[in-house]
């Protein structure tokens, strides 16, 4: 049994302690928006927080996060970045499939507050972890764009 | 339609039997003859079922099940005003979810505010045709929407002409209200409901739709998707995130090889997982695959990290037939030595081989291209549980009549027994038009006395048991005149045929695949032979998005270019002169009797819509532009899915070979579009995925087995190669034409015009793919 803080909230968790975070929150918790793609944190769709920074749950064992805060997507849009993150997306009509989008938005909300205004150098190397199959890569960086150039969005 | 207050449930549960449609069927058969498509006042006959002895069969009418208007079926309206609509194909990126409810919402004068959208489950003969692939949905259903939108419409306004006790003439719906234009009374369509439901659906005859000019959503781009809300607060349910209680969770270790089957299995370790409770052995289905599981054995668990653990745990030996010595390093040489031989003549005209002897030059040129696989971000998943007789299924799939047929046949039920629900698809492509992961959780769940087994495909799995896109080599001859103008073209497309995977015995292209831009070209000149030499499968080779329009658009597009530069000339002019002038082609003239299964008559290949798509993307590319050193545009054009789409890339690549794609300009020709703002968002992830496809992805085989085992050695382009901007530029169609194919086209003509972009930058000519490190060399 170990006891996760997930979105504010303390669960217990009743997995093996190996378990990835990503099977603990989808499996046992229910919170099926943090997504399977790889399970080598090749792709980042299972992308959450842990303290605030972008985190792959898919290999991140739920013992290295039990004295941590996990955010996931669920929550995500309880945060100012994170709502004006969400609310972009919708705008630039980012999603196609909408997979993969779950992770693209932890990973830019991450960006968007450690660094308010990023260069597209800075958009690539932060979101270059994050694989979108459909193809969304335009809108996505328009999208955090828009938030960037947003007064208020990020500070 | 009916009166409902509950519009929460998946399934409209107000649909009554198939007797309502067949009772309207005397009413509109007088009208079988008639064909108005275009007019305001459509009658188009009655359900294809009824209709089997009049061939041909194009289109909607040509699909298995063909299509249903029935505003019954689609359309309810609860009395608080709430107006749902079924959308009854699948949602996989491309908005049909969105758009397909659009059409009937417009016509139905419904705000889209107070419209909620309700997934059919598979369920033809209530529906129509369900297969989401083909780039077919819209241009198949836009009309049939339309009308059932409109039926409904016109019920509203005469249950509010009965109560006024007006003449119908006298109102108009008009924004989910009907109003009575003299007096000015509004009746909302949630009063009018109860009452509307009691009367007759309007025969097609009489539906009048809207004049195009008076569409508020239709053409606009005005509507944010669907589900996009859902999908950014992580709510959005894939096939993957389905939950029910008491559920389990299965992985399966499928034979490596296809053909192959268990030889032996030791459960004991993985029985010791923690959480795994049961280990079943899946019985392999022998080739043909068709959409059968590959067979396999399975390990039950209560969580899927367990599942996966314990089938690391299995000690598992493997009987791996036929195929076990696939190696498509050897294979690509097997092809290239048929490429070189005569093969089956597909298409014939004039003196090929006369016109070869007395060309003033001969080119040859041989491109390859590779398995690709198409990794889906959701792999395949689904879940079945089954009680009481009943079997009911979760998935994300393309195909979900197929998925219940094939749930019910191997469990030994009644497809009326077995309900599939269609979940959001986290990625299609193709791959999951084939149920076979359905089937294996039905298997699984009746294995477990029914309990709810949720099977989830990890990425290995999916790398490792698809159903491939193909394998090809296009060897291509030219000759030319003095003037470098060809006179004589030769082209082998050689490829194991998706036949193959339900006919083992099948060496050649089907009509289908062939006619997509091998032998369907519309080229100006003379003497031209087209031939199709045998291949033989040894993977499972599927639809992938744009299918065979990948290797016969790259090879095509590529020699056109590498003819334009033998020849000294732009390589956009080149084009254009071997399209030749306006013309209307009937495809049967060029050997295609499939036509993307659209009437000929109704779609032939319009060189003019091809000019112009052409003529636009390099206008709106500035082509011909000085460019710095390490700089070039290429271009490219295809007409598949009966849409026309041409691309000019723009490439940078540096002293090092390093390649970037700052700029891509696409012009698409699919006639009208619903949406025009999905119809762009298509455009530009199909651009990225022939990129990524061109630059980096391939399946290759060692001793039968894939050697990709995730993303790390199957790559996909991320953002930072991807093109920097993308612009669609979109041609104005008309409403009342036949509309052409968004979801695939955008796909074909990428990876030559980048490869023509890469020579006009570098001198370096790309006919092996994907491109990698070749730059560098």
């Amino acid at each position: 049994m170990v006891t996760l803080n997930v979105n504010g909230k303390a669960q217990q968790v009743d997995a093996a302690p190996d378990t990835p975070l990503l099977w603990a929150l989808r499996d046992v918790l229910g919170l099926t928006g943090t997504k399977f793609g790889c399970g080598m944190a090749l792709c980042g769709a299972c992308t959450v927080h842990l303290d605030g920074q972008p985190t792959r749950a898919c290999i991140t064992p739920i013992s290295a996060a039990a004295q941590r805060k996990v955010t996931t997507i669920e929550a995500i849009g309880a945060d100012r970045v994170g709502k004006a993150v969400q609310t972009a997306w919708i705008e630039v009509g980012v999603p196609q499939c909408g997979y993969c989008q779950a992770g693209q938005i932890m990973s830019a909300t991450a960006l968007l507050k450690q660094n308010p205004k990023p260069t597209d150098a800075d958009i690539d190397a932060a979101m270059g972890g994050n694989i979108c199959r459909c193809g969304t890569y335009s809108r996505i960086r328009a999208a955090i764009q828009r938030v960037a150039g947003q007064k208020g969005a990020t500070q | 339609m009916s009166a409902r207050r509950d519009s929460t449930t998946s399934a409209p549960s107000h649909v009554r039997s198939d007797s309502i449609l067949l009772a309207n069927v005397s009413r509109r058969g007088f009208l079988a003859g008639v064909s108005a498509f275009g007019g305001l006042v459509l009658a188009v006959g009655f359900p294809a079922a009824l209709r089997a002895a009049d061939p041909p069969k194009y289109g909607r009418d040509g699909m298995d099940d063909g299509w249903v208007d029935d505003p019954l079926v689609f359309v309810a309206i609860g009395e608080d005003g709430t107006v749902t609509i079924v959308c009854h194909r699948s949602e996989m990126g491309q908005g049909v979810r969105t758009g397909m409810p659009m059409i009937v919402a417009d016509e139905l004068e419904a705000d889209w505010k107070r419209v909620r959208v309700a997934q059919a489950p598979g369920d033809q003969k209530r529906f129509g045709n369900q297969d989401t692939d083909g780039s077919r949905s819209t241009r198949h259903f836009f009309e049939p929407m339309r009308r059932c939108g409109a039926a409904a419409r016109t019920m509203l306004e005469a249950a509010a002409a009965a109560r006024w006790g007006v003449p119908v003439g006298d109102v108009e719906a008009q924004n989910h209200e009907v109003v009575h234009r003299a007096s000015g009374r509004r009746l909302g369509y949630g009063a009018l409901a109860k009452d509307a439901a009691k009367l007759p659906v309007p025969s097609r005859d009489t539906v009048k739709l809207k004049d195009p000019s008076r569409f508020r959503y239709i053409g606009k781009g005005n509507l944010k998707l669907l589900d996009a809300p859902d999908i950014v607060s992580g709510k959005a349910q894939y096939g993957i995130d389905t939950r029910l209680p008491g559920m389990l969770y299965a992985v399966v270790a499928r034979p490596p090889v296809y053909g192959g089957k268990v030889a032996k299995y030791d459960a004991a370790e993985a029985l010791k997982v923690p959480g795994v409770v049961k280990v079943v052995e899946i019985e392999s289905s022998p080739p043909p695959a068709e959409f059968n599981p590959l067979g396999g054995v399975a390990v039950i668990a209560r969580n899927t990290w367990a599942a996966i653990k314990g089938r690391q745990a299995l000690k598992l030996e493997w009987n791996d037939g036929p195929n076990r010595e696939y190696d498509s390093a050897a294979f690509k040489g097997t092809l290239e030595q048929s490429a070189r031989k005569p093969g089956k003549v597909v298409r014939n005209e004039g003196d090929f081989d006369g016109a070869m002897a007395g060309a003033a030059r001969r080119l040859e040129a041989e491109y390859y291209i590779p398995h690709l696989a198409h990794v889906t971000m959701e792999p395949p998943a689904a879940t079945v549980r089954i009680a009481n007789g009943k079997c009911e299924a979760w998935g994300c799939i393309q195909s979900p009549q197929a998925a219940r047929d094939r749930i019910a046949k191997r469990l030994g039920m009644q497809p009326a027994d077995v309900k599939v629900n269609v979940t959001l698809l986290g990625g299609g492509f193709g791959r999951k038009s084939k149920p076979d992961f359905m089937i294996e959780a039905a298997v699984l769940s009746k294995a477990m006395g029914g309990a709810p087994v949720k099977v989830t495909w990890t990425r290995e799995d999916d790398l490792h048991n698809s159903y491939y896109h193909t394998v090809s080599v296009e060897h291509l001859e030219a000759g030319v005149d003095a003037q470098g103008k060809p006179v004589a073209w030769l082209h082998r497309t050689v490829a194991p045929t998706i036949i193959s995977t339900f006919n083992p015995e099948a060496k050649n292209e089907a009509p289908f695949e062939l006619g997509m831009t091998a032998i369907n070209i519309p080229f100006v000149i003379p003497n031209l032979r087209i031939e199709n030499p045998d291949a033989t499968a040894h993977t499972r080779i599927g639809w992938f998005r744009s299918v065979s329009n990948i290797p016969h658009a790259f090879a095509v597009q590529s020699f056109v270019a590498e003819l334009a530069a033998a020849a000294g000339r732009d390589p956009k002019d080149f084009l254009l002169e071997l399209i030749g002038p306006a013309r209307r082609i009937d495809p049967r003239t060029l050997g295609d009797t499939w036509n993307h299964g659209e009437d000929p008559d109704r779609y032939p290949l319009d060189t003019g819509r091809m000019r112009r798509v052409v003529e636009t993307a390099a206008r709106e590319a500035g082509w011909g532009k000085a460019l710095p050193k390490g700089r070039g545009q290429g271009v490219a054009v295809a007409y598949t899915f009966v849409t026309y789409v041409a691309a000019v890339v723009e490439v940078a690549v540096n002293d090092k070979g390093e390649l970037a794609i700052p700029r891509v300009d696409v012009a698409v020709d699919c006639g009208a579009q619903v949406n025009p703002e999905r119809v762009r968002a298509q455009l530009q992830g199909a651009c990225v995925m022939g990129v990524s496809l061109a630059t980096k992805e391939e399946i290759s085989y060692k001793a039968g087995r894939v050697e990709q085992d995730n993303y790390n050695a199957y790559e996909i382009t991320r953002i930072d190669a991807a093109p920097r901007e993308i612009r669609v530029h979109l041609l104005p169609g008309d409403f009342n034409a036949p509309l052409g194919g968004v979801g695939e086209p955008g796909v074909p003509p990428i990876a030559p015009a980048l490869c023509n972009a890469i020579f006009a930058a570098t001198g370096k000519r790309i006919r092996r793919l994907p491109i990698r490190d070749q730059l560098k060399a």
